[in-house]
């Protein structure tokens, strides 16, 4: 389907003979917000560092728009538009908030400048280093964070850490946000917030949204589809209601 | 773009002022005829320990890899670079033609070395970078301590390019201007998007890789800057000392910069400088005193300041009584309230029971065949495998 | 002939040090700088004890080990301890300033003067028509002895298998109820008895004592449990025993002789291109 922002197709991974995914095929829609759910250790995070590069498969492949990604490294996936945020978080903590998402900046095209330009300070660099510092104001913004934009990032409460690691996959200017656990640690107020923002991404920057969440109202009150996964192996793929009460969901959540 | 001029910030011109003030003593020295050779020689010393530190301090404080085999590179810069000279000066009538053209050489070879060295290390994770630079200095001195023409083991006289205070252009003169130049390029790289790409790395290379960072590309390219930089303290060293002998370029020597980078604050220029300045003033000062085995005392001091400051600095439980000295909070304004403090609360809302988290459910649901066997443990478990949740 | 048994000998005492930096490295992943300098302090307790108090070999070699084995745990609860779960860079400094500390220590201890100790004559024997001494010999027997001994603890018992739980996933070892801090105290104990060990049968070979002693052979050792892949022990034997061989035959060929420590370094640098995992080393997924 030319439709299809990612595509995978029998993906898998297996680590010394455990397989810890296998046989997953996505296809997720132009500007869909998608969930992967899972108990844990379901090998959801395994898809995310596959999607990244982090990990090889081992079988399958994947396509973004088209273009096959499999085998690509971390930066060459980042920069054809696959971009992510982490289980526990990883921001650059001794770096202020404003840096972090300038870091995310770091490879648009419009803000290119060499380093050469940059040990001798000509003009380039200084136009470049005002642009990057405006996008990154601006980004801040969609997240409520222009304000703590001059802390440093590890002093932020959790919540916010949160949001900014998205902000800063958000700056890489991605086709597909990978958000890994967004709402883990946020208030019910925040998950809210966070929930309105994750749909204005979708509405207002075109963006395709894969995201892995426990919060099963932060699932079912976003997603359009779901793939559930168990012991790395798809357990039933569909429109959110109808996979959240399937049988053999509930079996492998609650137990028989 | 008027109203960026309120970007001037004095803080980040400090580096400049400290050499700036440096330079310009020993110039009124001179001028007054106050500047005895060992005092203009110490100025020399002063000048590229600075470069060196500084160098490194870019390689360990900002990028945050090891190197020990600064000295090395430095070694190849002296060596080559007073080589060069030596060959040149015969042709060259200007001296500090000369001078810079071999500096520019010695430069180029430890970064030639530098890209060889660092090309398989950095690709590697951990503390390969300190081994095999550590390796790569001994390399240097015992290669350098047995090829003929570079001297053998009596070391390469420079005398035919060595300066001295008689000569018009002081050798002390051409050395701080270029500390301005590597200071000048060093503060220019740290204050542009590559200076923010590069500290991502050291926060957190996996968050810098999936933020499209080329993070071999900016390894490779500040740790062949520093070997650069190291072998134009190198070159300067050649003109200034006779003979450029290979012991001097030891382990010992590595790890003296290290501990101006230590000393001075990781990742902070203005702190190398005054370390580096400081630590060669003493050195310099104490050599008289502290011969035979009280010599030890000097690396006994290294050794504590290594210790105590990097603990200090790093020990996770000491954070709380590093944050209570730290100047903000010693001198500072009085802030109404820490932000991280509210980290805490957001972990008790976390378990509030309106929030279903399906993982919790799950933890005591065990599939049959799946059940935890503790003799598993023994037969090596898949690293690093499926570690998600 | 007499040049390999040299080199088996040399590598034997590579080998036991290098199973120091290598289990260090396995269990505690970091590198334990200071680890050759517990060569020299166990050479010094020898030289005290023998020299000074004039007692014999075997309480020399007992009071050794008992030092270096306190030695090696005081240093991992001072130095390393409060480090635990900082950068492996911080680690890596301080490690460096323990062992600036100790040879500095030993040095204002004992001078820089080399001080001469004598083991006692062990004679040579005739092995394959060389003449081969009885101590090269018996370091070599005994160095065997103990690296079975070794692989015979991490695989057989209850505290080895702890010990390779621990290397392989620090948190999940925690978890099933290992005390992470005690088996990485018992690591560091026991690399720094195997380091006296090393201390003695160096002795036998070069019967002098001094501050820097441990440096070099620390260094070398080193590189030899990087060249057998660090965190693997039969790679830091492998690498110990061709390391000591390589330098020794380096050694006896005049033309090559000058630059026998850029070759050792050299070849480090090549296994680290080629294989970077060293010989025997495992490959580790990053977790993300």
């Amino acid at each position: 389907m030319a439709d299809a922002m990612l595509r995978t197709e029998n993906l898998g991974i297996s680590f010394g003979g455990l397989k810890a995914v296998q046989d997953l095929n996505l296809e997720i829609r132009r500007q869909q917000l998608y969930g992967l759910v899972g108990p844990n250790g379901a090998g959801k995070t395994t898809v995310f560092n596959m999607l990244t590069g982090v990990y090889q498969p081992t079988f399958g492949t994947f396509y973004l728009d088209g273009e096959e990604l499999k085998g690509k490294s971390q930066e060459k996936i980042n920069h054809r538009g696959i971009a992510r945020t982490f289980q526990n978080i990883r921001l650059f903590n001794n770096m202020s908030v404003i840096r972090n998402v300038m870091v995310g900046l770091h490879n648009q095209p419009e803000f290119r400048c060499t380093p050469a330009e940059s040990f001798l300070r000509l003009p380039r660099h200084f136009s470049t280093e005002y642009a990057m510092r405006d996008r990154a104001k601006e980004i801040l913004r969609i997240f409520d964070l222009e304000e703590e934009r001059n802390n440093l990032a590890c002093n932020l409460p959790y919540g916010k850490q949160r949001k900014l690691e998205i902000a800063r996959a958000l700056a890489t200017n991605p086709k597909l946000l990978l958000l890994d656990e967004p709402a883990a640690g946020m208030n019910p107020y925040e998950t809210e917030d966070l929930m309105r923002i994750v749909r204005g991404l979708r509405d207002d920057y075109g963006l395709t949204i894969l995201l892995i969440e426990h919060d099963m109202k932060f699932v079912s009150g976003l997603c359009d589809e779901i793939t559930v996964l168990n012991f790395g192996t798809v357990l039933t793929q569909g429109p959110t209601d109808r996979a959240l009460s399937d049988p053999e969901v509930i079996k492998a959540y609650i137990g028989e | 773009m008027a109203k960026r001029k309120s970007d001037f910030k004095l803080k980040n011109y400090v580096c400049y002022i400290l050499v700036a003030v440096m330079f310009l003593y020993a110039l009124v020295l001179q001028m007054m005829g106050k500047l005895p050779k060992s005092t203009s020689n110490l100025f020399v010393q002063i000048a590229y320990s600075i470069i060196l530190a500084v160098s490194l301090n870019l390689v360990v404080g900002f990028l945050g890899e090891l190197s020990l085999g600064h000295a090395g590179f430095m070694c190849v810069g002296a060596y080559l670079g007073s080589y060069i000279a030596i060959a040149l000066t015969s042709h060259i009538e200007s001296k500090l033609l000369v001078l810079l053209i071999s500096m520019l050489c010695g430069g180029l070879a430890a970064a030639f070395f530098g890209f060889v060295v660092g090309l398989p290390a950095l690709r590697l994770k951990g503390d390969y970078l300190a081994i095999v630079t550590l390796a790569f200095g001994e390399i240097v001195r015992t290669v350098c301590k047995n090829l003929p023409f570079f001297g053998g083991a009596m070391g390469l006289s420079t005398v035919a390019i060595k300066y001295d205070t008689r000569s018009s252009t002081s050798l002390y003169i051409v050395a701080f201007i270029t500390v301005f130049v590597v200071l000048f390029l060093i503060q220019n790289l740290v204050r542009s998007k590559h200076g923010r790409a590069i500290t991502a790395i050291r926060d957190n290379e996996i968050a810098a890789r999936a933020m499209g960072i080329n993070v071999t590309f900016y390894k490779l390219f500040v740790f062949v800057f520093a070997a650069f930089c190291a072998g134009v303290a190198g070159v300067i060293f050649g003109h200034f000392n006779t003979p450029v002998l290979y012991s001097k370029f030891s382990f010992n020597y590595s790890i003296e910069i290290l501990v101006m980078v230590v000393l001075g604050g990781m990742a902070s220029i203005n702190g190398s400088i005054i370390a580096a300045a400081l630590i060669t003033y003493v050195n310099i000062a104490l050599q008289a005193k502290l011969t035979g085995d009280l010599a030890a005392l000097k690396y006994l001091i290294y050794a504590l300041i290594l210790i105590v400051l990097v603990i200090f600095n790093n020990a996770p439980r000491l954070a709380p009584i590093k944050e209570a000295l730290s100047p903000k909070n010693l001198f500072g304004r009085l802030k109404k309230r820490r932000p991280g403090d509210v980290s805490d609360d957001a972990g008790e809302w976390a378990n509030i029971p309106t929030k279903i988290r399906m993982d919790e459910i799950l933890s005591t649901d065990v599939r049959p065949g799946n059940e935890f066997v503790p003799d598993k443990e023994k037969k090596a478990p898949v690293k690093g495998g499926p570690n998600d949740g | 002939m007499s040049v390999l048994f040299d080199g088996l000998s040399l590598g034997a005492i590579y080998a036991m040090i290098a199973l120091g930096y290598t289990m260090v490295y396995g269990i505690a992943k970091m590198l334990n700088f200071a680890h050759g300098d517990i060569i020299m302090v166990g050479a010094y307790a020898i030289y005290t004890t023998m020299v000074f108090w004039g007692k014999g070999l075997w309480v020399a070699v007992i009071g050794a080990a008992v030092l270096c084995t306190l030695m090696g745990i005081l240093m991992e609860k001072l130095a390393y301890k409060p480090l635990r779960g900082a950068s492996p860079l911080a680690v890596l400094i301080t490690a460096i300033g323990v062992s600036y500390l100790l040879q500095s220590l030993a040095q204002l201890i004992f001078g820089v003067t080399p001080r001469p100790v004598n083991l006692g004559s062990f004679g040579s024997v005739e092995i394959l028509g060389a003449s081969i001494p009885v101590s090269t010999v018996l370091t070599l027997v005994i160095g065997a002895v103990l690296m079975a001994g070794l692989t015979l603890f991490v695989n057989k018992t209850n505290t080895g298998r702890a010990m390779q739980a621990v290397s392989e996933d620090r948190g999940a070892a925690q978890l099933m109820g290992v005390n992470v801090n005690f088996i990485i105290m018992i690591t560091f104990a026991i690399g720094s008895a195997l380091a006296a060990a090393a201390s003695v049968f160096y002795l036998m070979q070069i019967p002098l004592v001094e501050p820097l002693l441990g440096s070099m052979p620390g260094i070398k050792a080193f590189t030899a449990a990087v060249i057998g892949g660090i965190g693997s022990i039969p790679g830091a034997m492998i690498g110990g025993v061709m390391l000591g061989v390589i330098e020794k035959i380096c050694l006896s060929i005049d033309a090559i002789k000058d630059y026998t420590t850029a070759i050792e370094f050299g070849l480090l640098i090549l296994i680290l291109l080629v294989r970077p995992i060293g010989l025997l080393g495992k490959k580790r997924r990053e977790k993300v």
